[in-house]
């Protein structure tokens, strides 16, 4: 048997009080997609900030490739390097031109020359299809764009794995095809990924498998027909009308 | 709105007696004022004359000198203060807490008298004139700025750390390349509002014994204001400050506009 990508054991999270995320046991296997969905608030985003360390969780386990990120005396910055995350507001520097959002990591934390951390740059650029931006400013591009540089700026890293904090909630209905297709490419490609999202054509075409969380806890997790079109819980199938109305 | 204001042409009733009432202030003024008497102890030629060109070459000169050695010692400061506030170590927070909140509320007088009478005396820290006083003022700007950098610092949007942060760069490399950059464009204008401010806190240096060649703008006019008996150095040096702050002041403002619009 191989070590799953990522493996989550009995994992709570409180903010204060509030208990958010309330015992979650799951994994992903190397090479597969999952998709994340649910009502916002059911704990989704905190689950995958979990997963990198930028929320602490209060209990449990986080095992990336079998090794416990939970553990204090595990490098984390090492181990983010290997775990690519995309977010929501893409976040990219915007003190900074395109290619050096791509290329400051590479030199400060693989210690990459400049020459060989622009090659590997340019050829992300390359790939999701922004290279003529590349000595632009990121407030020059359109929000798809960015958030393909953010995914572009992440693959720099080499990264075997790829969080998606709803990498399209944020952009105008136009270009959140051009974003879809570049994750689209990475699946196919074979990386692992793990996707917290609204887009349920997306979760239908491309997932693996299909988590749904409602209150904290996972609800029902499967194949994407079964999750997504035909599901069990009653709070999956509301919440299926709900987003379907929309 | 129900209630018609009273009107005269365009203007409203209250206007019209704001104008009423300076213009007859100002006529009183000018009529019981001793204008004569005015001139020649605020505007004399003479006098001033006696100041050139000294109050620029060597006053004004240290006036500036000073401000911008207290900047540069209170920013490093002020910098050191800030990340300890925004520290997760808890002793270091309440540490630099400490040091603001004490010398924000003490006059810059009294922090300026510890420092180049108390200090050099209970602990032997002479470093002489002006070297006492550019420390004391630097403690003070120190305690200001370390808040406005702070200010700065999370006014940068948290997902710029988390983004460096999952990118596996560590907190203090991500502050310095990524946040850091961005708060001190944040900073600018009040930095500049905090230099105004320093160009005329070293004023304060006039109680700690400088010598000819050392003086700033205050105590040069001083020492005329008395050799003279005249009160035009007073009105000479009011006027170089105002050369050196209004632009300042003014810049300020600019800036503040640009970045109005910027967001």
């Amino acid at each position: 048997m191989t070590t799953p990508a990522i493996q989550i054991i009995d994992l709570h999270k409180y903010f204060g009080s509030l208990e958010v995320l309330k015992g979650i046991d799951f994994k992903v296997d190397r090479g597969e997609v999952v998709c994340v969905v649910g009502p916002s608030g059911s704990g989704k985003s905190t689950l995958l900030r979990c997963i990198n360390l930028l929320e602490e969780p209060t209990s449990g386990q986080v095992l990336i490739d079998g090794i416990d990120i939970t553990d204090p005396s595990v490098d984390i910055d090492q181990m983010r390097t290997r775990i690519g995350m995309v977010f929501q507001q893409f976040n990219l520097f915007p003190h900074l031109t395109v290619l050096r959002n791509l290329t400051i990591a590479q030199e400060k934390v693989l210690k990459r020359s400049r020459e060989e951390a622009e090659k590997v740059a340019m050829e992300m650029l390359e790939r999701v299809g922004v290279a003529d931006k590349a000595r632009e400013y990121p407030i020059r591009c359109s929000g798809g764009q960015q958030q393909r540089v953010a995914i572009a700026r992440s693959l720099c890293m080499g990264p075997e794995m790829m969080l998606f904090d709803e990498p399209t909630s944020a952009l105008d209905p136009e270009l959140v095809g051009e974003v879809l297709d570049v994750m689209r490419s990475l699946a196919r490609d074979g990386m692992t990924m793990m996707v917290v999202t609204h887009e349920m054509g997306f979760a239908r075409d491309v997932a693996d498998r299909v988590v749904f969380m409602d209150d904290g806890v996972v609800v029902e997790e499967g194949p994407p027909q079964e999750v997504l079109v035909a599901p069990r819980s009653e709070r999956a199938r509301r919440f299926l009308r709900m987003v379907e109305e929309k | 709105m129900t209630t018609k204001k009273r009107r005269v042409g365009s203007w409203s009733m209250a206007t019209v007696v704001a104008y009423l009432v300076t213009i007859v202030v100002i006529s009183l003024v000018a009529w019981v004022g001793d204008w004569e008497a005015i001139g020649r102890n605020f505007f004399n030629l003479k006098v001033a004359r006696v100041m050139l060109p000294e109050v620029l070459t060597v006053a004004a000169r240290n006036t500036i000198f000073y401000t911008i050695a207290s900047f540069f010692f209170g920013f490093i400061l002020a910098l050191v203060l800030a990340l300890m506030r925004l520290s997760t170590f808890l002793p270091a927070r309440g540490l630099a807490l400490g040091y603001i909140e004490l010398f924000r509320g003490l006059p810059a007088l009294v922090t300026l008298i510890l420092f180049v009478y108390a200090i050099p005396i209970a602990f032997d820290f002479r470093l002489g004139f002006p070297g006492n006083a550019i420390a004391g003022l630097s403690v003070v700007a120190g305690a200001y700025m370390a808040e406005t950098i702070r200010g700065g610092i999370e006014a940068v949007p948290r997902g710029q750390m988390e983004a460096a942060r999952s990118l596996g760069m560590s907190r203090w490399r991500t502050m310095f390349t990524i946040i850091l950059p961005q708060a001190f464009r944040i900073m600018i204008p009040p930095l500049t509002n905090e230099i105004v401010l320093l160009i005329k806190d070293t004023s304060l240096f006039y109680i700690a014994g400088s010598t000819p060649m050392t003086r700033e703008l205050v105590k040069f006019a001083r020492d005329f204001l008395q050799g003279q008996r005249n009160a035009t150095p007073i009105t000479v040096i009011a006027i170089v400050y105002l050369i050196i702050t209004l632009p300042l002041t003014y810049l300020v403002r600019r800036l503040e506009a640009r970045m109005a619009r910027g967001r």
